[in-house]
């Protein structure tokens, strides 16, 4: 019998005791599921046959199993498909158009030697405190900007935010030496090309932050599909599977031309069939947020420094 | 302006750069505040565009706050929103520190890891997804919260017409959303606080009780301090998702589920009245905009570097 060597665990003095570290485990680790839960029930009802959960209701390890919902959606599902197109979309277009307003505005608040940076850092602090409200810029989306049922809406409106110009500034101020844009003017480079070639490398991890949250806020918006959207072929995801929350004649009519939808829906494998939205609009972000969240972590943390 | 045009030249670029942004703030942000005028006019769109229309519409004075306040929905939606908000700052203040702390204590820092990790999830969905979460609890005839209620010989409960249990959901609902990320802006804090600190503590005989209370609290406190204070100011405001999609914009619920933001969303939308929608955004916006600054000065009068400005 092999005897495995045990590494000596290094013995911290200040640790709490082990039964206090069983208590506030069980506390957190039930926290922590209740947290995940809600998923893996509705991945869990997306399966479930549907004349089993109407009898039983939902359930997380249903009596049967079945796939219909999931041919449903792959068969008929030129909306979700859609809508899936139009997020994407939106979401790099979105982030590209935040990218570039936030890291220029950002940047010239941080460059000392600019004589009016603090009007501008006003300028856009001062939105923070007070705005117009809804329906004032609905006013002027609709009215002045013509945005009513064109993709714009759906990225300008939500394209900058104070707050991420904060960090964004922060970031800049604190891993791009002045000595450093200095030095690269001597050498004879340009202003522009300065901030491109030298300050946007090194603030990479800040550019990463930024982005992923700018990337996730445009993903998750409905908010503006609600007030803008009309037309099915441009709304979002989100707002697509808000509207199905409670009528599925949204999905019959814009996935079906043949028959009527009436029929259809009488036979139609509802609850699971929304569930499996659910499950297929949630899996890209589920996928991705572990890798996310390292980068949310550390932009946190920016955005926690108050300067 | 000499020092003006002389900068105009020198940072010729910089000013280049800094234009797409502040016309962005122009257009979506000041734009839409001089449009709040329109809360002290009898709307009507013209048919010349957004200046025309606010420019042609009658001054009606304070009709609008007139009818709005005349209402008993004033009363309703701002008693809903602060109380709300109290509820969600304070015990998310609580429970996100509490977090904070018994993560960093933990011994095994990989399980702590997997919980951080499990609790940041919330945040990354949708409004919208969470509601669709919700209602695989609270559904009437098919959610589990009724199947337990069955089991244990009670009646099924009309989760989503019946107001008695809306505070309780919605509140658990916000803090279950926000707390991941809450939590780790605190443990991120307490990362940073000097070591040294607790060895000397520990070697001076200090409990993990006493350490707690006397060298993290204190030292978190200016962040708690900071970010309590932009929470108070925002008090006005309200997570529209949260008071929106969750109750599934059922209308028995209004009178415990309306905030200022739903209110304002659901009378521009449903009876179209813009001056009045518009003046209970203004309300919201100056009293939001006073809290913020009676906050931070009263802040700055207790201990003067905790204030923002």
């Amino acid at each position: 019998m092999a005897v495995f060597k045990r590494k000596p665990k290094e013995i911290d003095n200040n640790a709490i005791t082990p039964l206090w570290n069983v208590v506030l485990n069980i506390i957190i680790g039930i926290f922590a599921f209740t947290c995940v839960f809600p998923f893996l029930f509705v991945i869990a009802i997306s399966f479930t046959d549907e004349k089993v959960l109407a009898l039983n209701g939902f359930s997380l390890l249903p009596e049967k199993y079945s796939l219909a919902a999931y041919q449903f959606v792959f068969n008929t599902g030129d909306q979700l498909l859609r809508s899936f197109g139009v997020t994407l979309m939106v979401t790099v277009l979105g982030t590209l158009i935040s990218l570039f307003l936030i890291t220029t505005y950002a940047y010239v608040l941080s460059r000392r030697s600019f004589r009016y940076r603090n009007y501008f850092s006003f300028f856009a602090f001062f939105t923070m405190l007070f705005s117009g409200g809804m329906v004032p810029n609905y006013i002027v989306a609709t009215q002045f900007l013509h945005l009513y049922n064109t993709i714009w809406a759906l990225i300008l409106p939500i394209a900058m935010n104070a707050f991420f110009i904060l960090v964004m500034r922060t970031f800049f101020q604190t891993s791009v030496p002045d000595a450093l844009i200095e030095a690269a003017k001597i050498d004879g480079s340009g202003e522009f090309r300065t901030f491109l070639q030298i300050v946007l490398p090194i603030s990479l991890p800040g550019i990463a932050t930024i982005g992923l949250f700018c990337t996730l806020g445009y993903w998750n918006d409905w908010f503006n599909a609600l007030l803008y959207i009309d037309d099915a072929s441009l709304v979002p995801l989100q707002a697509m599977l808000m509207r199905i929350q409670n009528n599925m004649e949204f999905v019959i009519q814009n996935s079906m031309q043949m028959g009527s939808s009436f029929e259809i829906a009488a036979t139609l494998p509802t609850e699971t069939v929304r569930m499996a939205m659910v499950v297929l609009a949630t899996l890209p972000i589920a996928l991705a947020y572990p890798f996310f969240q390292k980068y949310f972590v550390q932009g946190l943390t920016v955005g926690s420094l108050k300067e | 302006m000499p020092a003006f045009f002389k900068s105009l030249i020198k940072d010729k670029v910089l000013w280049f750069m800094v234009l797409p942004g502040t016309l962005w703030f122009l257009i979506f942000c000041y734009l839409p505040m001089f449009g709040t005028v329109i809360a002290f006019k009898d709307f009507k769109i013209h048919r010349d565009g957004f200046f025309a229309s606010v420019l042609n519409s009658k001054w009606v004075g304070l009709e609008n706050f007139n009818f709005l306040f005349s209402t008993e929905d004033a009363y309703i939606i701002t008693r809903n929103t602060i109380l709300y908000n109290l509820a969600l700052i304070s015990l998310g203040l609580f429970l996100a520190v509490g977090i904070a702390i018994t993560l960093n204590e933990l011994v095994n820092k990989r399980t702590a890891k997997v919980y951080q990790t499990a609790m940041f999830m919330p945040y990354f969905l949708s409004w919208v997804i969470i509601s669709f979460f919700t209602f695989s609890f609270l559904s009437v005839d098919k959610g589990i919260l009724n199947q337990v209620v069955v089991y244990f010989g009670g009646d099924p409960i009309s989760w989503y017409g019946d107001t008695r249990f809306w505070p309780y959901i919605l509140i658990f609902m916000g803090i279950w959303k926000s707390i991941g990320y809450s939590s780790v802006v605190y443990l991120a804090a307490i990362a940073g606080i000097d070591k040294s600190y607790y060895e000397a503590a520990m070697i001076d005989g200090a409990s993990k009780w006493q350490q707690i209370k006397f060298i993290t609290l204190p030292l978190l406190k200016p962040l708690m301090v900071t970010l309590t204070i932009l929470a108070i100011g925002g008090i006005f405001r309200s997570d529209f998702g949260l008071f929106y999609q969750i109750p599934r914009d059922s209308g028995v619920l209004y009178s415990v589920t309306n905030v200022i933001d739903t209110y304002i969303y659901r009378s521009m939308s449903t009876t179209g009245n813009l001056g009045m929608s518009t003046a209970a955004g203004l309300y919201q916006s100056i009293v939001g905009f006073i809290m913020v600054l009676v906050t931070n000065s009263i802040v700055k009068k207790i201990s003067k570097e905790n204030a923002i400005f």
